[in-house]
């Protein structure tokens, strides 16, 4: 190598190299604290802000006694950590009648939430599926019907199933509710499956029915095993959408059915005795507290069938 | 065995509507190369597509093996099917995909294995037999694709456009194969295509379409050489051949086609009915046909315009008669832009159109 070096007039590559290794090099720096990073963390770290705050405060609220609470210091960290409200919310708070705490709404909700997800998606998938694959005679028809559904106003058609309920004898009773939140979520659940299915390649399809696959073997072999995070998107929306559902839930059950949101309005709004804000917060993060849990174990999943649903479809 | 293979009588198929295949009618011999050629968008993946069994046919009827299929499952129909985008299905191994369909049909295990093993070894994948498809380059998965029409050991096997996601290189390296496959099993195949070397490489016979219907259907070179209609003309050869717009003249008891003032002698053209004088008809000479510089009967003054040297080929692009004309010559001999040339053309080899049906004379 030296010797080629020399070859080629050493003194004026000797020169270039110096000027060349004087210019910019490698990764160009970037100082932590240029205006630019200012203003983008800073807005961001606004924002977080913002949005926590709340949840700062209701946090140590629910961890402080009653006379702490009263002394008003809504942002003061607690003095002295008490657990006392977060039982009291979960196992003995008073919500009209009764005053076993949230827990019985807890698995009121439970009770309503799994099966409503499991059947309303379990459905919809196979509705979105042949609507995709299996062009029937007045599939758009169907599919535009279904569509229109999804506009009506859900308090149009609250009273109607009520009679409707009422007269299958299921007015009152947890499989009513979850009828109800089954045939609501069809709509937007079918339309996601529907153009999820739609993106997959249609070949796919084709190659497995020459392999003489039918309906269902292509349905649980071939589009099921394709479509995790298309259907980890509808159980999110299905599990917080149902969980948090108050209007269905008080109109269509009993109060010994009410699920977990109704009852914390009760316990929240009670009107007899003092108002023990934390034990309240405590009822509210509690019922907050699945939908969170939901989101952030399968947030990465979630994003990535949104992403797949909305680029593909 | 003269049976046909497959056979499509008077088929037509509308989307709504839109009517993509009417009244289509072709016959498939027993152990045939069919390649349907055509531009895109011409119905040829619908036509395979109603052959499968994937599309239900608006009208007509499909036999395959002489049987009536027309109303029959894809799975029923003796098909198997290779798909421009492989199909595999991405959940499953090389094996699975290989084995899926045996497995619906319940076939014994043993069997199933037997009949893997046999595909992987013709295709050479046993290597890959444990891998997904998203592990495979796309020449891999195609073989995987092809294996899995084979498993089903059937006597019709349906391609459409297999190649045409594939690099140049594998291309080729592909179609080899699959014409060695054909010629080992020796079963049918309607190969769908919109390259023309492909066609023209592999099929026994080729059937060009446009817009729905067939518009030629016979071996290569007739096709190359004896072009039925304009259409099929253009479609085939690249460069494509060269159209001259002219009339019929008798001059001394010869036939000539006048171009622009320039006439054509035309006593070597082999006419298959009589060539009227005052008929407006298109003059097609393949680049190939011309000769430059060469004796020859009729010589015809023309100036290179540019020269493309394409290594065993060079192509030349002159000016003649008012038009541009392309000639093919060996790479060695080299034109510079501007030369004055001398060409002279083999009429035995040219096609003349009648300009208003566009057919052959
Ligand atoms: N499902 C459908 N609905 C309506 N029209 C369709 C449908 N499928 C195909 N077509 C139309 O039918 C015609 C033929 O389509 P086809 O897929 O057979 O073309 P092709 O010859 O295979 O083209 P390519 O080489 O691009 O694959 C096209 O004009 C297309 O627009
Ligand atoms: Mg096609």
């Amino acid at each position: 190598m030296a010797e080629v070096v020399t070859l080629n007039n050493p003194s004026a590559k000797a020169g270039t190299v110096t000027k060349l290794a004087a210019g910019p090099k490698g990764k160009k720096p970037r100082p932590m604290l240029s205006p630019r990073n200012i203003m983008i963390y800073g807005a961001l770290i606004f924002a977080a802000a913002y949005y926590l705050l709340p949840l700062y405060v209701m946090v140590v609220t629910s961890l402080k006694g009653m006379p702490e609470v009263r002394l008003g210091n809504i942002f003061s960290p607690p003095l002295e950590i008490t657990f006392e409200p977060w039982v009291k919310a979960w196992s003995s708070a008073c919500t009209g009648l009764n005053c076993d705490g949230l827990s019985r709404g807890f698995w009121n909700s439970v009770r309503i939430t799994i099966p409503s997800t499991i059947v309303s998606i379990a459905i919809a998938s196979i509705n979105g599926y042949a609507l995709a694959n299996w062009r029937f005679k007045g599939a758009d028809l169907f599919f535009t019907i279904l569509i229109v559904g999804a506009f009506i106003p859900y308090q149009v058609m609250i009273y109607p199933i009520v009679i409707v309920l009422r007269e299958m004898g299921l007015y009152g009773s947890l499989t009513g509710l979850i009828i109800v939140h089954s045939i609501f979520g069809m709509p937007i659940l079918t339309l996601l499956f529907r153009n999820y299915f739609s993106s997959l390649p249609e070949e796919l399809f084709k190659a497995a029915r020459v392999d003489g696959a039918g309906f269902w073997t292509i349905y649980f072999k071939i589009m099921l095993p394709m479509s995790l995070p298309i259907f980890v998107v509808a159980m999110i929306l299905q599990i917080t959408g149902i969980w948090n559902d108050f209007l269905l839930g008080v109109v269509f059950t009993r109060p010994e059915y009410y699920p977990m949101t109704v009852q914390l309005n009760n316990i929240v709004n009670s009107v007899q005795g003092v108002k023990e804000y934390n034990v309240n917060m405590a009822a509210t993060i509690l019922t907050g507290a699945v939908p969170l849990i939901v989101y952030f174990v399968s947030g990465r999943l979630f994003v990535r069938g949104i992403a797949a649903g909305a680029v593909k479809g | 065995m003269t049976i046909n293979s497959v056979s499509v009588r008077d088929l037509s198929l509308s989307f709504g509507a839109v009517t993509v295949l009417e009244t289509l009618n072709l016959d498939v011999k027993d152990g045939e190369f069919l390649v349907l050629l055509g531009s895109s968008g011409c119905g040829k993946s619908t036509l395979l597509n109603c052959i499968a069994g994937l599309l239900d046919v608006s009208e007509g009827q499909i036999f395959i093996k002489d049987k009536n299929v027309t109303w029959e499952e894809p799975k029923d129909r003796g098909i198997g099917m290779v798909f421009q985008s492989y199909a595999l299905y991405p959940q499953m191994t090389v094996e699975g995909n290989l084995s899926f369909g045996l497995k619906v049909a319940k076939l014994p295990q043993a069997e199933i294995d037997k009949r893997v093993a046999r595909a992987s070894e013709i295709l050479q994948i046993q290597p890959l037999l444990k891998r997904k498809p998203s592990e495979l380059s796309g020449g891999q998965r195609q073989r995987v694709a092809i294996g899995r029409a084979l498993v089903r050991d059937v006597d019709v096997f349906l391609f459409d456009e297999p190649l045409s996601n594939l690099d140049a290189k594998l291309r080729s390296e592909l179609r080899v194969e699959i014409k060695r496959l054909h010629q080992s099993l020796k079963n049918t195949m309607i190969y769908v295509t919109h390259d023309q070397i492909e066609a023209l490489t592999l099929a026994d016979r080729i059937a060009v379409m446009k817009s729905g219907v067939i518009q030629q259907l016979a071996d290569p070179m007739t096709i190359y050489n004896m072009p039925e209609n304009l259409f099929v003309a253009g479609f085939i050869g690249s460069p494509s051949m060269n159209f001259f717009r002219g009339e019929i003249k008798d001059k001394g008891g010869r036939k000539v086609i006048e171009i622009n003032g320039v006439d054509f002698a035309m006593d070597a053209y082999p006419a298959r009915g009589p060539m009227e004088a005052g008929r407006k008809v298109v003059l097609g000479v393949r680049p190939e046909h011309v000769k430059v510089d060469e004796p020859g009967e009729e010589i015809h003054d023309a100036i290179v315009d540019i020269e493309e040297p394409m290594g065993a080929d060079n192509l030349l692009w002159l000016k003649l008669a008012g038009q541009t004309i392309s000639v093919r010559i060996a790479g060695a001999r080299r034109y510079a832009p501007g030369r004055a040339v001398k060409l002279s053309f083999d009429m035995s080899m040219a096609s003349v159109f009648d300009a208003v049906t566009e057919n052959r004379v």
